[in-house]
C-alpha cells in the first residue's frame, strides 16, 4: 500500500468518528497548547530582560558602599563608609577603559509646579551620567562641568515627572521648585521604561550631584564629597570582568581592607544580575515545559487507549484486508497514520488555541510573548512523536491479527 | 474440457494437498482438524467442498485461500509450496492468486461499491495503472454497472455479494474461493449467486465453494465430501448449468 492510499485510508476512518477523534485529541492539543504558550512567554519574557538590561545601560558597572557588620551582623549594602568624589577621580584615573563615570546620590522628595506638585526620586549626578546609563535628553541639554562646579539650580525631568507637571508642554525653560528651591528645567530625559524590578525609571528629577549634596540629601554628606554610588562606563573592547577585578583591587588598597577581610564596598555589574533573573526564568519554563511534556504522555496515551479500541473494533475489517491481499506492514502502517494524524489534527488545534491564549496573555498582561515559527515545528514534531510513540502498539496488535480468527470476530 | 477428465497429464494441477495435517490447540487439547488429506484440483475446475460443521472444509479452505499453513504435509498452490511462504509471500498469494468470497460478505461500512472492489488494488504490486477502470469493470461483469456509487447499506444481500465477488475478481485471480457464499441469502438469490459462479467458471476461473447444502454443491462439477477432518467422497457431476442447457 503507498504511503498516500495510507493517508487516505486514516482520513476516511478518522472522519467516520469525527467527534471521537476530536475528543481523543484533546490531551495532545492541551499539551502543545501549553508548550506554545510556555515557550512565547518564556522567550517574551527573556527578550522582555534583555531590553531591559540594555535601558540599564551596557558595559556598566556600580560601585557602591558595602554592607557594614556590626558584632557579626550584617546591616545591609550602603551602610558601610560610602564612596566620595576622590573615589571616583581614582576610578577614572588608574582604572583602565573607563568610557564615562558619574556618581549617583539618591534622595527623594516634593517637585512642585505652580499648583501642581509631584514626589519623586532626586538624583544628583555629574553631566556623564547620560553617557553611561546610554539615558540621551528628549530635548534641550545635559549638565557640564560648570553646573556642577557653580552647584547650578538646573535640572533634567524624566517623561513621568514631565507628564504630571508640564502636561503637553514643552518643559524645557520652565522653573520648578525642589523642596522649596527653585530650579530651571534645562533638560527631559528621553523615556527609559520600566526597570527590571518593575520601577518606573522616568518618574525621576536629575540634579548636579554638587548642588543635591547641598540642597537635597542633607548637609552631612557635603563634607566628604560623598557619593552614594558610582557608575562606570567601560569600553566595549574591556572586559567587565577584568574591569571588575581592578577596581577592586583599587579599592582595596584605598580603604586598606586587610587581605582575607570582607570588602567595605560592592562592584556590581547589574547586567549579569539581569542575566542571572533570566536564566531562573528559563529554568523556569524549562519546567513548565516539561509539565506540558506529561500532558502530551497523558494525551498519547489516550491516543493509545482509542487505536486499541478503534483496532478491536476494526478486527473484521482488518481480516478482510489480510485476506485480500495487505501485508502485516501495510496493516501497521494503516494504523500507524492514523494515529499520527489524530496527533498532528491535536497538534493543530494546539497550536491554534495556543497562538490565541498567546495573543490574549500578551494583551492583557502587558507582557511581551513571542511565538516563534521554531516552537511551531518543535511542537508539531512532538505530536507526531506521540503518536508514532503511542500509535506503535495499537498497530502492531492489529498487525499481528490472525486473520483467520480476525474474519471470524462479530 | 469435460468434467470427467482428470487434469492433463504432465501438466501439474493448480492445487495438490499431500497428507495434509492441521492440528489446532484448544487449551490443553488439540483438535485435529484435516486428517492425511490428498486432494488433486485442476485449472478450471468447479469444485463443491461438501460437510458438516467441524468436518475440515472450512480449515481446507483457509488453507488453499494462503491464510493458514498446513501442520503437516505438503500443499502446492500454483507451483508454490504454501507451508514454505513467509507472512509477506501469503498476502501475495492471496492478493495474486486467489480471491476470497464470504457467507457474510465482509464489506467495509461507509464505502461505495467502488472503493470495496478496488480495496485488493491497494495492496496489488506493482499498482495497476488505472484501477478504477478495473473495478469497473468488473462491477460491469456482476451487472452492479448501476450501483457503482450505493454503499452497502444501500444495497440488498445478493447486491452485497455481488459487489463481494467483483472484489474477489478484480485482481485477476486464478481461485476464487466461496466459503458458504449463499449462507446469508435467501434461495432466488441463492441460485443467481451460483449462477454467477458457474458463469465465471465457464470464462475459466477455478471456483470453490464451500457449503453445506446439496442445492447448492449441484452447482458445481465436482463433489468433495469432508467428515471428521478427512475426504470420504470425491465424486463428478455435470453441474447444473450443464444440465440446464441439456
Amino acid at each position: 500500500m503507498s504511503f498516500r492510499d495510507g493517508l487516505a485510508v486514516a482520513l476516511a476512518a478518522l472522519s467516520a468518528n469525527l467527534m471521537r477523534s476530536v475528543l481523543t485529541t484533546l490531551g495532545i492539543v492541551i499539551g502543545v497548547c501549553s508548550v506554545i504558550i510556555l515557550v512565547a512567554v518564556g522567550t517574551g519574557a527573556s527578550s522582555e530582560v534583555d531590553r531591559q538590561i540594555a535601558a540599564l545601560g551596557s558595559n556598566m558597572l556600580v560601585v557602591g558602599a558595602g554592607s557594614r557588620s556590626m558584632g557579626g551582623r550584617s546591616s545591609g549594602a550602603g551602610t558601610d563608609v560610602p564612596m566620595a568624589e576622590s573615589d571616583l577621580a581614582a576610578i577614572r584615573d588608574k582604572v583602565a577603559g573607563v568610557v564615562a563615570i558619574s556618581g549617583q546620590l539618591n534622595g527623594s522628595g516634593p517637585v512642585v509646579r505652580g499648583a501642581a506638585n509631584w514626589t519623586t526620586s532626586l538624583s544628583g549626578v555629574h553631566p556623564d551620567y547620560t553617557v553611561v546609563r546610554d539615558w540621551p535628553v528628549a530635548s534641550g541639554r545635559v549638565f557640564t562641568a560648570g553646573d556642577i562646579r557653580s552647584s547650578a539650580k538646573v535640572a533634567l525631568i524624566g517623561q513621568t515627572v514631565a507628564k504630571e507637571l508640564f502636561p503637553g508642554e514643552d518643559a524645557v525653560g520652565a522653573t520648578i521648585r525642589v523642596k522649596n528651591v527653585p530650579f530651571e528645567v534645562v533638560g527631559m530625559l528621553a523615556s527609559k521604561g520600566q526597570s527590571g524590578i518593575g520601577r518606573d525609571q522616568d518618574d525621576v528629577v536629575l540634579l548636579p550631584i554638587t548642588t543635591a549634596r547641598e540642597r537635597i540629601v542633607g548637609k552631612s554628606q557635603v563634607q566628604n564629597n560623598q557619593i552614594g554610588s558610582i557608575y562606570v562606563k567601560f569600553d566595549p573592547e574591556v572586559s567587565l570582568a577584568d574591569a571588575q577585578e581592578e577596581i577592586e583591587t583599587l579599592m582595596r588598597q584605598r580603604r586598606h581592607v586587610r587581605p582575607g577581610a570582607e570588602d567595605s564596598f560592592s562592584v556590581r555589574n547589574l547586567a549579569e544580575f539581569m542575566k542571572a533573573r533570566t536564566e531562573v526564568l528559563t529554568t523556569l519554563s524549562y519546567l513548565l515545559a516539561a509539565t506540558s511534556v506529561i500532558s502530551l504522555v497523558v494525551g498519547g496515551i489516550g491516543i493509545m487507549n482509542i487505536m486499541l479500541v478503534s483496532v478491536t473494533e476494526r478486527t473484521r475489517e482488518i481480516g478482510l484486508r489480510m485476506a485480500v491481499g495487505a501485508r502485516r506492514r501495510d496493516i501497521l502502517m494503516q494504523f500507524l497514520v492514523e494515529a499520527v494524524m489524530l496527533c498532528l489534527l491535536g497538534g493543530l488545534i494546539g497550536i491554534a488555541v495556543g497562538i490565541t491564549a498567546s495573543a490574549l496573555i500578551a494583551v492583557s498582561a502587558d507582557w511581551p510573548v513571542r511565538v516563534s515559527p521554531g516552537v511551531l515545528a518543535l511542537a508539531m514534531a512532538a505530536a507526531a512523536a506521540t503518536g508514532i510513540f503511542f500509535g506503535f502498539f495499537p498497530a502492531r496488535r492489529a498487525a499481528h491479527l490472525n486473520p483467520i480468527d480476525a474474519l471470524r470476530s462479530e | 474440457m469435460s468434467a470427467d477428465q482428470p487434469a492433463p497429464a504432465g501438466k501439474a494441477p493448480l492445487i495438490r494437498a499431500l497428507g495434509v495435517f492441521k492440528v489446532y490447540a484448544m487449551g490443553d487439547a488439540t483438535v485435529r482438524a484435516l486428517h492425511d488429506v490428498s486432494i488433486e484440483i485442476g485449472a478450471g475446475e468447479f469444485v463443491a467442498i461438501m460437510g458438516p460443521s467441524g468436518s475440515g472444509k472450512s480449515t481446507m479452505m483457509n488453507l488453499i485461500g494462503g491464510l493458514d499453513v498446513p501442520s503437516a504435509g505438503r500443499l502446492i498452490i500454483d507451483g508454490r509450496d504454501i507451508g514454505e511462504l513467509d507472512a509477506d509471500q501469503l498476502a501475495l498469494l492471496r492478493n495474486r492468486i486467489v480471491g476470497f468470497v464470504f457467507q457474510q460478505f465482509n464489506l467495509l461500512p461507509r464505502t461505495p461499491a467502488l472503493g470495496q472492489v478496488m480495496l485488493p488494488l491497494l495492496y496489488a504490486h506493482p499498482r495497476p495503472a488505472a484501477p478504477e477502470a478495473l473495478a469497473r469493470l468488473r462491477l460491469e461483469q456482476v451487472g452492479l454497472a448501476e450501483r457503482m456509487d450505493h454503499h452497502p447499506r444501500q444495497l440488498s444481500g445478493g447486491q452485497q455479494q455481488r459487489v463481494a465477488i467483483a472484489r474477489a475478481l478484480v485482481n485477476n485471480p486464478k481461485i476464487v474461493l466461496a466459503d458458504e457464499p449463499t449462507g446469508a441469502l435467501d434461495t432466488k438469490t441463492s441460485d443467481e449467486i451460483m449462477r454467477l459462479f458457474a458463469k465465471l467458471n465457464s470464462e475459466g476461473i477455478t471456483v470453490i465453494v464451500v457449503t453445506h447444502e446439496n442445492d447448492i454443491a449441484r452447482w458445481a462439477k465436482r463433489k468433495i465430501a469432508f467428515r471428521d477432518g478427512r475426504v470420504v467422497a470425491d465424486e463428478r457431476q455435470p453441474g447444473l448449468l450443464a444440465e440446464a442447457a441439456e
